[in-house]
């Protein structure tokens, strides 16, 4: 399988006033098609920087980011939104969804920014649901289901128009661990059947045990990079 | 075209929803159009109407709308100006008229009205009885005694207001006395046959109303007349027709005017009114504007970490503008459309009986107003309004909805 994301030498830093708040220094990743990684490490290390340089949607100061074989200094503002709708999922931490939108129009809605049509549209969305385990519940809105549910859905969103990509970001921070569990098994299972390439960040040890690779950053640099032997099944 | 309609109602879906998501915040949004727009149509309603009675008014009182006299005599109204032979002049513009309007000859002089106690200054008008009726106010403003009959040379018609100052009434006589036509001093007394009331005090004292015949035997003038005044089927005849009947009296001793130019001021009004409108309009508009952009603005900085995730999601800017225009434009049709229907129904109820304003009438004489105003609704002052409020409220929200679309997610998810 090829690489899909690659990086090289990529630095960040944030100006907060005079002061310069180093994030990234000189970060060389290249992730393979279909991997399951672990971006791990302390609180302020750099994990959300990389995750969003990434995701395109933070420029990098210096190095190259290709993802899919595009670099993204090439690419326009426009262009990068329409990679990120077509090509990359995003889970965040939380207050993922749309409030005013039922699980099923929030899952929906990616697909009418794409020009998916409606009918088609809604057989995805309520296939998606189904799979991520809410089919019961495609008529509620965010407010009306459990923290573990909604990430559900922000998955099933992310993964409902087949993007080569899905970064999330401490997907299971807000998660009691049993719930956690449950949302990494999906996600697994979505990694293993429909070949979705997922980077996920935590600093919980037990969601790094689900990773076939742990990217380890300590202040802003690869500290560590373990490949486990699952990953070569 | 079937897959952009339901775009348009997911859309659409999502900002209504949008908008009750914090109801008290619409209802602030609202009550603020609401409130605007109904004044907006009400007041403007209201003007149009005063502006109105103003005109009726004055073309009732003894303008027309279109006026004919000797050269000189709009700027030096002596007898000397008078129009000989009107016969021969009235039968070479009748052509000009369109069908349904009136005309009357008639003698205006100045004279001097006394009696026993009492003396002043005023018009003295020799009138057609039954064409004039037919043309101004005085043919139906007869509140006591009876209306000039035809052939009836030694009666006369004051106002109420005359009468009062003079204290006299139906039945007694005034002396009225003016320069005849060979410069002579001349008087003669008249009975007082009616007293008429009209809609300002200043008329009611200011005009005196006899035969035609009579006024003409007194000053010498023979068939010479002072002015033919025309009333049109419509207002806004008066202008065209008279530049038509300008064209056919080209050459004459004559000088016709239409009644913009005959009450310069009162078309220096009308075009202030005007004015005045549309600066109503933006008054209350800014007061409302200001309200709206402070609500949207809160609403789009709760909300931006949403469109920080949809900006992740790959949203295109251009479509977080639309989507929060798209709020605006429901709040704003939502409030207009209710502005508007309480707006015309305080028009329509105070239509019914219209407001009067006798009680301030002195007040209100020397503006020309009529003493019962009633609302008049014009479709162009309506959708003035509505254009007004529609457009610049979102170009009010543009603002916000600009900075919704700025925002880059990362700034956007920090945003707490
Ligand atoms: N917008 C910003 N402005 C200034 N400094 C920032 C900004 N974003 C991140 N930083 C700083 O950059 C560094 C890396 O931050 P980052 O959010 O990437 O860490 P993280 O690994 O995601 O941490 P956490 O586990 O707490 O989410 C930190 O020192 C942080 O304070
Ligand atoms: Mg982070």
């Amino acid at each position: 399988m090829g690489t899909i994301v690659e990086c090289n030498g990529v630095s960040k830093s944030y100006r907060q006033g005079k002061l310069v708040v180093p994030a990234l220094a000189e970060i060389d990743l290249c992730v393979e098609a279909g991997g399951f990684m672990a971006l791990a490490g302390p609180s302020g290390s750099g994990k959300t920087t990389l995750l969003n340089l990434i995701g395109g949607l933070d420029d990098a100061d210096s190095g190259t980011i290709r993802v899919d074989g595009r670099e993204y200094a090439r690419q326009s503002k426009a262009q990068l939104a329409d990679l990120r709708l077509h090509r990359i999922g995003f889970v965040f931490q939380a207050y993922n969804l749309i409030p005013v939108l039922s699980a099923l129009e929030n899952v929906e809605y990616v697909m009418l920014l794409q020009g998916v049509a409606a009918r088609e549209r809604r057989r995805r969305a309520r296939e998606v649901l189904a799979v991520v385990g809410l089919e019961g519940m495609a008529h509620r809105r965010p407010a009306e289901l459990s923290g573990g549910q909604q990430q559900r859905v922000a998955v099933a969103r992310a993964i409902v128009s087949n993007p080569s990509i899905v970064l999330a970001d401490e997907p299971t921070a807000n998660l009691d661990s049993k719930t956690g569990e449950g949302l990494l098994h999906l996600m697994q299972r979505m990694n293993s059947d429909r070949g979705v390439t997922f980077i996920f960040s935590t600093h919980d040890e037990m969601v790094m045990a689900y990773a076939r690779r742990i990217v380890q950053i300590r202040d802003g640099r690869i500290a560590d990079d373990l490949h486990k032997a699952s990953e070569h099944r | 075209m079937i897959g952009n309609l339901d775009v348009v109602t997911m859309e659409l879906q999502l900002a209504w929803r949008n908008i009750w998501r914090n109801p008290r915040r619409t209802a602030v949004i609202l009550t603020a159009v609401i409130i605007g727009v109904w004044s907006m149509v009400g007041l403007g309603a209201l003007m149009r109407g005063i502006l109105i009675g103003m005109i009726q008014n004055n073309i009732d009182t003894l303008t027309g709308h279109i006026q004919i006299h000797q050269q000189a005599y709009p700027d030096d109204p002596a007898i000397e100006h008078s129009i000989s032979d009107p016969e021969t002049w009235m039968s070479a513009a009748r052509d000009a008229l369109p069908a349904g309007s009136r005309w009357s000859q008639r003698i205006r002089i100045g004279a001097v009205v006394s009696n026993a106690r009492h003396t002043r200054g005023a018009i003295l008008m020799g009138i057609d009885p039954a064409a004039e009726a037919r043309l101004s106010f005085i043919g139906t403003a007869v509140t006591e005694g009876a209306y000039l009959a035809d052939g009836d040379t030694g009666g006369i018609l004051i106002g109420r207001a005359l009468a009062q100052q003079f204290d006299t009434r139906l039945g007694r006589k005034l002396i009225l006395t003016a320069q005849d036509s060979d410069g002579e001093i001349v008087s003669r007394a008249f009975r007082i046959r009616g007293i008429y009331q009209a809609e300002m005090a200043d008329t009611e004292k200011g005009f005196l109303f006899v035969n035609r015949q009579s006024a003409q035997q007194l000053l010498k003038l023979g068939n010479r007349i002072s002015e033919i005044a025309i009333r049109l089927p419509a207002h806004e005849m008066a202008v065209p027709v008279a530049n038509d009947l300008k064209a056919r009296l080209a050459g004459s001793p004559l000088r016709v005017r239409a009644w913009p130019e005959i009450l310069p001021l009162l078309k220096a009004y009308v075009e202030m009114f005007d004015t005045f409108i549309l600066i109503w309009f933006i008054v209350v508009f800014v007061a409302m504007g200001f309200g709206i952009l402070n609500t949207t603005l809160m609403a789009v900085f709760e909300r931006m970490r949403e469109f920080g995730v949809l900006k992740a999601l790959g949203m295109r800017p251009g479509r977080i503008v639309r989507g929060v225009l798209l709020e605006t434009l429901l709040m704003l049709v939502l409030g207009i459309g209710a502005g508007n229907l309480l707006g015309l129904a305080t028009c329509w109820g105070l239509s019914i009986t219209g407001i009067d304003l006798s009680a301030m009438a002195e007040g209100v004489a020397y503006a020309g107003m009529a003493r019962i105003i009633t609302p008049v609704v014009w479709i162009r002052d309506l959708l003035r309004a509505n254009l007004v409020v529609l457009l610049l409220g979102l170009l009010v929200c543009l603002y916000p909805a600009i900075k919704a679309a700025r925002m880059t997610p990362v700034a956007a998810m920090r945003h707490h």
